[in-house]
């Protein structure tokens, strides 16, 4: 398309409204210029035909932005309504939950989604939209501001000046225009001279701060939505008891961690002056302080195959709920625990000889409940045999007796002993059933009882594994965001223009943002030189609208 | 310690209270003072310097109180609500040497007294940590959140200042009837704040047996007389009368009756104020401010959202990533709070792009800085107290 050229001989882009040179308006706008991107022409403001330019035009236009924006707000607050899916008791299925908990309104906030609300398609889409409008938003804006504010030239067209907000002019008298400059430069403004006249400019990098917050912002997204590549994230979780050692999974088997000891500790009303009100009218104790007193081996290499797992030590940790151990980018945090968990059984029989029960002495054993040795034979003879071990006992639908899990909360043992004088090979042993409370005979009057004499219990303590590889990215992304944002946003854009033309003098003033500091040195020039009284455009226009009673904005910022 | 810590509060409220006095003198009484700037303005000076003494003794508070039970008093409601107080104190004594406007402290600091006496509304004594809360992060979190939100408040008492001055008050209209609803909720909070201390200062209690939602027996402890009952509620206590209405189980109808009581309390106050000046309430305020110039105050509107919004992000959303990573093992869970921090995040993100691409200055703007302040205090009392989640403090 055309390229138009200004008066001072700059050739613009086609579209542009300010000369991105002289600053002189080349399409009549209002009595203020728009000043939000120096006047250039953006190309979303320029091509508006080709199905590209149309998609372009529609993702840069800040319009979309901001309803991308309160879209994502109100359907992320309708996703706190009822607890998202993650977040219900466990066990329940969600397909009841929602309607027996919260009725008709839970029943449809179900049905609708919204118990996943935020890895729902449609969620991803509106945060897709939204780094896509970041991107294109701002490319659209960044390349021509850049080259404008590259290109400005410190002598301005006379109606680029009279169209600034602040804006004064008087006939020439005793300038000095040294004099200006040095005050100028000891606000610390970089100053350009040009046939006398002046460009005073200060915090122009804060104008990049928009872009680069953004560009955080689209790799903090990206790096979020890597998260669900494979191999980028894991998650899991392992119990260990007090004195064992676990795989940790994700580490091909190569990394192990022991379970030293796991202590609960809880807050002491009696030593807590302070505190003893607060405990006093809490139900239960309050826990102060849960830790697992880990170590770290690592699979020997020098280990040769088949010599069986020759373990390193690697390092010891407290982990701790604000202190996980980590190692090679894995974390292991403390998030669970479970105290007193049965561990093992320890058994003795007795004879039910003429109805007088009797304590055989030496037939006493131990049966570990995670990992039950399944025969036991005693040197007077005796022999038992665990036929049957349920670890979490429950008789299910079918009603046959089955295990839940591994795990020993409910324990059910069948036993076959056999006395001395039967033979296991050939003979029917006396068979019985046997948890906490719980002893029955499976075949008739036996003539031995199998007691439960000790129950010994130990600790578990839960952790999470958790590796993230999208971490650095986020974090990188967030940083990137933070420098932008304070940058955009803790210092501003000003410019000074002054200049002398035809026997006058004419002072114009443009901030990005605040206005008053812009002012201020203003003021502050005005004690160095006589300037001429510098008026705030916009609140003459202000003050005019009042008293006329209208509510017509002249200043119409366009996007 | 502990005792001294309270005390300090105390004195601080006083200060806020002193510094309202200076300020709305310093409006009122200008006729005998007129042309000497307002930079000369005694009382205006006095209620800055007053609101600088009460920063130092509200500051004195947290650090005693720290000492005193050895963690960042910020764990709970009343000492997450006070320390936004603080916060937004701490705001305006930053603000306004840039602007000296004093008109400014004529709105914020009965708002920080507001905050301090809603946060004093709660239980006040320490509370045992439970262990996630155990680490620095929690301070660093919290205090940074805390001073963004107080600035962001400061861009609401602008926005309501700009809204009690341009809004013609003379016809009825959607305008004014929006602006007395947020008149009518800071005087019903006034309204519950008064009824619950005088309450509390003799000693009430009325003990209720009831059925509660699971269909078990159960009691419940009234602080203030019961308008409306617990479901099946049988009073056992000597002191208190029968309810108006039992409710049923599912609504914790202790919070509905102190609901209720501020509900009438603010009726009360707000139709007393509006009888006797038959004015709506903030037309009543508005010839105060009439000298307020709109575009000052739009511009330190949109300057404290503008330096809020970086701390809060920081605050409210980088560090609690980071400790959630911690903690929690993930950095972000879409647990409610997390939401509403995002939320409240979001909303401040469309509110700079409105004003800076669409150009929504001036009443439009105040409207946004409104609704802001909205989602702070909703995150902060309904979230916290309704919508439970790992942040809870209820
Ligand atoms: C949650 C997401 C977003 C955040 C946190 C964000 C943040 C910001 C911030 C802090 C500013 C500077 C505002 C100021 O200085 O007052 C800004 C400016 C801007 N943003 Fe965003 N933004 C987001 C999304 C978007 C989107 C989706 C668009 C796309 C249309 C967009 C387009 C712009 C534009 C055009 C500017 C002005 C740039 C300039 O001054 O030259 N932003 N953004």
């Amino acid at each position: 398309m055309n390229k138009v050229t200004c008066e001072c001989g700059h050739e613009n882009p086609y579209g542009t409204y300010l000369c991105e040179s002289c600053g002189k308006p080349l399409q009549d706008e209002g009595r203020l210029a728009n000043m939000r991107y120096e006047g250039v022409a953006r190309r979303s403001q320029t091509y508006k035909r080709s199905p590209v330019d149309k998609v372009w035009n529609f993702f840069s236009s800040v319009k979309v932005g901001i309803w991308i924006i309160v879209l994502l707000l109100v359907t992320s607050s309708i996703g706190t309504l009822f607890p998202q899916e993650m977040y219900i008791p466990p066990g329940e299925s969600p397909t009841e939950y929602y309607a027996a908990e919260y009725g008709l309104a839970g029943q449809l906030y179900y049905d609708l989604g919204f118990h996943n609300l935020y890895s729902s398609w449609w969620y991803m889409l509106l945060v897709a939209a939204l780094g896509i409008s970041l991107v294109i938003a701002s490319l659209d804006r960044f390349v021509p501001l850049y080259r404008a504010l590259k290109k400005q030239r410190v002598t301005r067209h006379t109606a680029f000046m009279k169209k600034q907000r602040l804006y004064g002019e008087k006939e020439s008298g005793e300038v000095d225009i040294d004099q200006l400059k040095t005050a100028l430069i000891k606000r610390r403004y970089k100053v350009r001279e040009e046939n006398g006249n002046l460009l005073a400019e200060k915090g122009r990098f804060a104008r990049w701060g928009p872009y680069v917050n953004h560009v955080g912002l689209i790799i903090f997204l990206i790096g979020g939505m890597l998260r669900f590549f494979p191999g980028m994230y894991l998650d899991d979780y392992v119990w260990i008891r007090d004195g064992e050692t676990e795989v940790i999974s994700g580490t091909d088997g190569e990394y192990f961690v022991e379970n030293n000891q796991f202590v609960v500790e809880f807050y002491d009303e009696e030593e807590n002056d302070i505190l003893q009100p607060a405990l006093m009218r809490a139900d239960a104790p309050v826990v102060s302080n849960f830790q697992t007193s880990a170590s770290l081996y690592k699979r020997s290499s020098e280990g040769s195959i088949g010599s069986g797992t020759e373990l390193e030590h690697v390092k010891d940790h407290e982990i701790i709920v604000n202190d996980p151990l980590t190692f090679e980018g894995i974390s292991l945090y403390q998030t669970d625990y479970k105290m007193n968990e049965l561990s093992s059984f320890t058994f003795g029989v007795e004879t039910d000889a003429e109805g007088e029960t009797e304590a055989l002495e030496d037939v006493v054993f131990t049966v570990d409940l995670n990992d039950p040795q399944m025969f036991y034979e005693f040197d007077n003879g005796y022999q038992i045999e665990i036929i049957e071990y349920f670890p979490n006992f429950y008789v299910n639908d079918a009603g046959e007796p089955t295990t839940e899990n591994r795990v020993p909360d409910n324990p059910r043992i069948i036993f076959e002993l056999f006395p001395p004088e039967a033979d296991p090979e050939t003979d029917q042993g006396e068979i019985s059933l046997i948890g906490i409370q719980v002893n029955e005979e499976l075949n008739g009057e036996n003539d031995h009882t199998i007691r439960m004499l000790d129950a010994d219990m130990v600790n578990v303590t839960g952790l999470v594994i958790r590796r993230d590889h999208t971490l650095p990215i986020i974090m990188v992304g967030g940083a990137i965001f933070m420098v932008g944002l304070v940058q955009g946003s803790y210092w501003h854009h000003r410019r000074i223009w002054i200049q002398q033309k035809d026997g006058k003098l004419f002072v114009a003033g443009h901030a990005n943002k605040n206005w008053h500091a812009l002012k201020k040195d203003l003021e502050y020039l005005n004690d160095y030189s006589d300037l001429p009284e510098i008026k705030d455009q916009l609140e003459e226009d202000k003050a005019a609208e009042t008293e006329e009673g209208g509510t017509s904005s002249h200043v119409r910022a366009q996007q | 310690m502990f005792e001294l810590s309270s005390n300090m509060l105390y004195v601080a409220f006083g200060l806020y209270l002193a510094s309202t006095v200076f300020f709305a003198v310093s409006i009122t009484g200008r006729k005998f003072k007129n042309r000497s700037g307002e930079e000369k303005n005694k009382s205006a000076l006095l209620g800055y310097l007053s609101a600088i003494l009460a920063l130092c003794a509200s500051i004195a508070y947290f650090v005693l109180r720290w000492i005193a039970v050895g963690y960042a008093p910020v764990s709970n409601m009343f000492e997450y609500t006070t320390a936004l107080g603080i916060a937004m104190a701490l705001a305006f004594v930053i603000i306004y040497p840039i602007y000296h406007n004093r008109y400014l402290g004529f709105v914020t600091m009965p708002i920080v007294m507001l905050i301090i006496a809603y946060a004093s509304m709660f239980p006040g004594e320490a509370q045992p940590l439970i262990p996630a809360l155990q680490t620095n992060w929690l301070f660093i979190h919290v205090i940074t959140t805390a001073i963004g939100q107080g600035i962001l408040a400061i861009g609401f008492a602008a926005g309501v200042l700009y809204l009690i001055r341009s809004i013609d008050f003379s016809k009825a209209s959607k305008k004014v009837k929006a602006i007395e609803f947020i008149m009518f909720g800071l005087l019903a909070t006034v309204a519950y704040i008064a009824i619950g201390t005088g309450f509390g200062a003799a000693d009430y209690t009325a003990e209720f047996s009831y059925v509660n939602e699971f269909g078990d027996e159960s009691t419940i402890e009234y602080y203030l007389p019961p308008i409306v009952g617990p479901n099946e509620g049988e009073l056992i206590s000597e002191q208190g009368f029968s309810p108006v209405v039992n409710l049923p189980d599912y609504l914790r109808s202790d919070d509905v009756n102190t609901l209720l009581w501020s509900f009438l309390g603010g009726i009360v106050l707000y139709g007393g104020l509006r009888a006797g000046f038959r004015k709506p309430v903030a037309g009543t305020i508005q010839p105060l401010v009439s000298r307020v110039n709109l575009q000052t105050v739009d511009e330190i509107s949109y300057r404290a959202i503008a330096i809020g919004f970086p701390i809060f992000t920081l605050g409210g959303l980088i560090f609690a990533m980071i400790w959630a990573q911690i903690a929690w093992t993930r950095f972000w869970g879409w647990d409610p709070k997390e939401v509403w921090a995002l939320i409240t995040f979001l909303f401040y993100a469309a509110y700079l792009h409105l004003r800076l691409s669409r150009g929504w200055h001036g009443e439009k703007s105040a409207w946004l800085c409104v609704i802001g302040f909205a989602l702070i205090m909703f995150n902060l009392i309904f979230v916290n107290l309704v919508i439970a989640g790992l942040h809870s403090y209820a």
